[in-house]
């Protein structure tokens, strides 16, 4: 789809869509959004790119495989989930702290892992589809 | 695989490391030999599944420990010899690794307290012992053979596990401490069911007729794992079984006479086929098979004769074999060559050799004053308390002259006589070769000369294990009883045999040609078990997703459907609904009527999609708009990735039949109605909502969170969510690979 508006657009879209996704998945927790709503999210500002420009393009603007994205998001979340054993919880539970007045906690990380292994997956899919149909 | 590189000097190092490690455990074990000897248990164990009741628990009583003692001891002797034998191959360091975690996984088996535990251990030795038997994996024929060992025990694991959980159910527990300390499974109702899987464990495990052909087939293994396979581990994890499960489903008809059929069959045959060998690896295979059979045997009857028998030939057995083994692996070395009729005289060259072979040979053969001799006694004073008695004994004493033949060949052939054709000249071999064999065959003769040191730790296996009041004494000499008659009549008949060899060779042969063989017969079984699955894989797996999705829906609709006519629950239709409902699933009717428009791939695609935001905003006038915005996205997506998959294929052509259309719709059409009365019925009931309140409890003050559904997804039900993370990962790399496969086909 060779459209220069829509190029321009998605230029746009795109940074659009990643931020807003980012915000769904830090207000997730206390209010509707969270780490597979986010992805998805990112996911289809990526797929607008894609549209625009051809998968190619947005291989290079994405730099990092989607492949390795959504291992990392895995990784996260496993690592997110076993941070409990050092704690003496169950697995899987979450740990919570503060750090300079702020919250912090594993729940947090293993919500990112969610984001990132969707994302990822997602992304795989559609660069497979785009490049090989 | 990877090419090792470290050179052989440094790999020699893990074989020295493993012999010591074994040694150490060797004397682990030692050391427990006073509070089990006092009649006490060790037991120690750590939490593995307990809500569940498994734990990894051990349990060390006179069994164990007897089988604990030989496995380490002759482990150790193991690994030195095995580091003379082959410390120069180049995968050396992976051999030690084998051998190694199979000695760990045996150690385990006879150790575990509990019956999970026991069976995990179990399938580890099947796992471990299938890469040692296919450790030259260049050869297909040790790959089959691996293949073969490792499918038979793996399958008789399987019986076990379904036959230990039966046990678990009637005895309440899993714990063979409190199984034991109970009364005995013989009179439950499941007794039989139990009784034949755990027989079937045992005797694949053992290589008991009919399963009996895979084990000389694991002869492709290196000769330090033949030995270590056939004399302490392996094919004894069956037995250990059997002795270990005798107080709870021994003394029953089914028992008695399964053992005595598999145990007599076994013994005689593996007599017979040893004899007919040439090969002295094959021969000592066979015989292994003999030991086997007769322990099985013995292990049938109640009396502590017999059972005190069992026990002291399975030492017996465990030390001579396995010097053997080693024996008959240092002349390969040497020579080059196993071959019966290429050896001779090797006397003089390899003396120490000869010297070992002697003695394992001679405890073998059952001769004075080996411990062999103790053992074969108390075998025909056993034989005497089990029935029927005139088979057993006629069994047991073809089966010991045949092995006395066996020992003769061995031991003989290759030292005396004149010299042999070698097909290499003569090699020195390493002080490491004969560690084992030496200390292995001293033992036979040490224990024999001193029966006393065992007789203590045989009584703690019979009386505090097995459960009798009393255990028959080891003696050497006890005046001229009917026993020590029958082995004389054992050395005569096996003499006779040893001279008239290569008479019983032809005509065994002759005779065994005539019978149906296993081991083609297997190979028959696995191309018959390869066909089926072809065909049905043919039959099911047609490669049209349109069939697929008329299964899947086919199901879907008669479970639903089946279920509605079964329960003919109560329907609630209320028509009441805000406008904006009405108006949303007039949106949605109207996009479902777009996607049947066959012709335009563009249509259908936006009529799926019409559907589906139509949910979405379902869902958001009812209140849950995470579940909304996720569907929405879910949505979107969807119809990219459709229009991306099908807006290049070329326009819809109908090719359906019109019968196959009308099935199409009333398959559609049936799941459709039978999802609407299924959401009828559930909405007639008042929504249960003691989980809904759980959670809008605990969400903020556990989690702190407030969004349920996030704090459900990352926090109470974490695991499942990285479960589901896992798949959608995964199924998308997988239709990444496929994909790339087939357009890098196409590039071709």
């Amino acid at each position: 789809m060779n459209s220069l508006i829509l190029r321009a657009g998605a230029r746009l879209l795109v940074g659009l869509f990643l931020v807003f996704s980012l915000y769904v998945l830090l207000r997730g927790h206390n209010a509707p959004g969270g780490g597979f709503i986010g992805g998805l999210i990112a996911a289809c500002g990526l797929a607008i790119h894609a549209f625009a420009s051809g998968a190619a393009e947005t291989r290079r603007a994405l730099r990092v495989e989607p492949q390795t994205i959504g291992v990392i998001g895995l990784i996260s979340a496993l690592v997110a989930g076993l941070l409990a054993g050092p704690f003496g919880a169950a697995p899987f539970a979450g740990i919570w702290g503060e750090v300079a007045g702020y919250a912090v906690s594993s729940v947090l990380l293993f919500d990112i892992g969610v984001y990132l292994a969707v994302f990822g997956g997602i992304l795989t899919l559609i660069f497979a589809l785009e490049e090989t149909l | 695989m990877g090419a090792e590189t470290a050179e052989p000097a440094r790999a020699r190092v893990w074989g020295y490391a493993a012999a010591f490690a074994a040694l150490l455990m060797l004397l682990g074990f030692a050391a427990q030999l006073p509070e089990v000897l006092a009649g006490g248990r060790v037991l120690f164990g750590w939490d593995w599944a307990p809500s569940l009741g498994i734990g990894l628990d051990f349990m060390l009583d006179g069994l164990s420990l007897v089988f604990a003692l030989l496995i380490s001891g002759i482990g150790a002797l193991i690994f030195l010899y095995a580091t003379g034998y082959m410390g120069d191959h180049p995968q050396f360091g992976r051999f030690v690794l084998f051998l190694f975690a199979f000695m760990l996984s045996m150690l385990g088996l006879v150790l575990a307290r509990d019956l999970i535990t026991l069976f995990v251990f179990w399938e580890l030795t099947s796992v471990t012992s299938y890469l040692l038997i296919g450790f030259n994996n260049e050869s297909a024929t040790a790959r089959r053979n691996a293949l073969q060992a490792m499918l038979v025990t793996g399958a008789g694991g399987l019986a076990l596990l379904a036959g230990f959980i039966l046990i678990g159910i009637v005895a309440g527990s899993h714990d063979l401490a409190e199984i034991l300390q109970g009364g005995g499974l013989q009179g439950d109702p499941l007794y039989g069911g139990i009784l034949a899987l755990v027989l079937l464990g045992a005797f694949t495990k053992s290589a008991q007729f009919p399963f009996h052909f895979w084990l000389p087939n694991a002869m492709a293994a290196p000769t330090p794992v033949s030995a270590y396979l056939h004399s302490a581990t392996m094919v004894k994890a069956g037995v250990y079984l059997l002795a270990r499960l005798h107080p709870v489903l021994g003394g029953t008809e089914a028992w008695q006479l399964s053992l005595t059929v598999a145990g007599l069959v076994t013994a005689v045959l593996g007599g017979v086929l040893a004899l007919r060998q040439s090969d002295l690896k094959q021969a000592l295979a066979y015989t292994t098979l003999m030991a086997l059979g007769i322990i099985t045997l013995f292990l049938s009857g109640q009396s502590h004769y017999a059972l005190t028998a069992a026990v002291v030939f399975l030492v017996v057995h465990s030390l001579y074999k396995a010097a053997l083994f080693m024996v008959v692996g240092a002349i390969d070395h040497a020579t080059g060559t196993r071959d019966v009729a290429l050896l001779g005289g090797l006397r003089r060259a390899m003396p120490l050799t000869a010297l070992a072979a002697g003695l394992a040979a001679a405890s073998m053969a059952g001769l004075p004053p080996f411990l062999g001799w103790i053992g074969k006694e108390l075998l025909y004073a056993g034989s005497a308390r089990l029935e029927p008695e005139l088979a057993v004994l006629v069994g047991v004493l073809l089966a010991n002259a045949l092995v006395f033949a066996v020992a003769g060949v061995v031991a003989l052939r290759p030292f005396w006589g004149p010299a042999g054709n070698l097909p290499q000249p003569l090699h020195a071999i390493g002080w490491q070769m004969l560690a084992g064999p030496l200390v292995l065959a001293g033992l036979g003769l040490i224990f024999g000369l001193f029966p006393g040191v065992l007789q203590t730790l045989i009584i703690a296996v019979v009386e505090d294990s097995l459960g009798r009041k009393d255990t028959a004494a080891l003696h050497l000499w006890e005046g001229m009883t009917p026993a020590v008659v029958l082995s004389l009549l054992t050395f005569a008949l096996g003499a006779g045999l040893y001279l008239w060899r290569d008479g019983f060779r032809a005509v065994a042969g002759a005779v065994l040609a005539r019978l149906p063989g296993f081991d083609p017969g297997w190979d028959r079984f696995l191309d018959g078990l390869k066909a089926l699955a072809a065909w049905q894989t043919r039959a099911i797996q047609t490669g049209r997703l349109s069939q697929y999705l008329a299964a899947t829906f086919l199901v879907l609709a008669a479970a639903l459907g089946g279920t509605l006519v079964l329960k003919r629950p109560a329907l609630a239709l209320d028509l009441s609904a805000p406008v904006m409902v009405w108006v949303i699933a007039g949106f949605v009717t109207a996009g479902a009527a777009l996607t049947l428009r066959t012709g335009s791939r563009i249509a259908n695609i936006a009529g799926i999609g019409t559907v589906g935001i139509g949910v979405a905003l379902i869902f958001v006038t009812f209140g849950a708009p995470d579940v909304a915005t996720t569907q929405l996205m879910v949505e979107t997506l969807s119809a990219v990735l459709f229009g991306i998959a099908m807006l290049r294929l070329p326009g819809i052509v109908e090719r359906r039949s019109r019968a196959q259309r009308w099935r199409h719709g009333f398959l559609a059409g049936a799941v459709g109605l039978s999802m609407t009365l299924i959401v009828l019925a559930v909405t007639s009931h008042p929504l249960d909502r003691h989980i809904t309140e759980y959670f809008e409890l605990n969400s903020y003050s556990l989690a702190h969170g407030l969004n349920i559904v996030n704090v459900i997804l990352v926090d109470f039900r974490a695991f499942d969510t990285f479960g589901e993370l896992t798949v959608v990962l995964l199924a998308s790399i997988g239709a990444f690979a496929v994909l790339k496969r087939r357009s890098g086909r196409v590039r071709k």
